[in-house]
């Protein structure tokens, strides 16, 4: 069992890497979506079976899907490419990527100071989870509820078209100068 | 499982600053975006191991939060990407810089 979380693990970075670096953005999208089912492996691995089901289904299926048709709508064919080619020297990418890995050379620091704790394999179930979000954190998921009309209204306003009227005066105001 | 459990919250620290190079260096919005939901997972991830690790089902209600939160986000993000295509006809974020309507 040990070596499938060591295998997961090594796809999800390497995945994780490809897409970063990439620069079609539906290959990227690809890889994204291969790193995303490998972390579902690791979540099954660590007893959270209920938790990889929800991964699969909803960021590998759903947000990516909503990212594929975003990408499909734009086509923005080779013109992008291009200029991502002239964005990516190393004089662009050194900066940020040393200040990242300073960032995870703490983290390691802090991860790798206590002593180990092994990770116990207790299966939690889907029952115990839901039974949990509905009496511990019933407010969290109201917010939560609120949180996605706001998402959803946002995005229908962002997302439509700037209305063309023809009579003059239903027309937008210039602003006065 | 004798897995430490630091090694998966080293996992989650690796995708996590991957993530945030990715933010950082890239200019296309799309990339910068994809870059956000790798973090995102990445502290979802953080959650479920140390819920693993206590044995409770406190982290993956988290996640299911982080997983709404994800969803939300993309949607108004992807909105917003669209306006900024059909104002400027590019995707680059630097072009965007002006706030001028």
């Amino acid at each position: 069992m040990n070596i499938l979380f060591y295998i997961a693990a090594l796809i999800a970075i390497m995945a994780t890497i490809r897409m970063v670096t990439g620069i079609n953005a539906v290959h990227s999208l690809l890889y994204l979506i291969v790193s995303l089912l490998s972390v579902s492996v690791i979540f099954f691995l660590l007893g959270a079976p209920f938790i990889a089901a929800l991964e699969v289904i909803i960021y590998a299926g759903a947000i990516m899907v909503l990212f594929v048709f975003v990408i499909m709508m734009l086509n923005t064919g080779s013109s992008g490419v291009k200029k991502e080619h002239e964005l990516l020297k190393p004089s662009t990418w050194i900066g940020p990527g040393i200040t990242s890995a300073i960032l995870f050379g703490e983290m390691l620091y802090v991860l790798m100071h206590p002593a180990a704790h092994p990770m116990t394999r207790t299966e939690i179930q889907p029952a115990a989870v839901g039974a949990l979000l509905f009496s511990k954190y019933i407010l969290i998921v109201e917010l939560a509820a609120f949180l996605l009309a706001a998402g959803v209204i946002g995005a229908y306003h962002l997302g439509q078209k700037e209305k063309v009227s023809h009579h003059r005066y239903l027309k937008n105001e210039e602003p006065a100068t | 499982m004798t897995i430490p459990m630091e090694y998966g919250l080293l996992l989650a620290a690796i995708l996590f600053c991957i993530g945030l190079a990715g933010v950082l260096v890239r200019r296309d919005v799309i990339f910068m975006l994809m870059s956000v939901e790798v973090m995102l997972n990445a502290a979802g991830l953080a959650f479920i191991v140390g819920g693993a690790a206590r044995g409770s089902a406190d982290g993956q209600v988290m996640f299911i939060f982080i997983l709404a939160m994800a969803a939300a986000e993309v949607s108004v993000g992807l909105a917003l990407i669209i306006q900024l295509y059909q104002k400027f006809k590019t995707l680059d974020a630097d072009s965007a810089s002006q706030l001028n309507g």
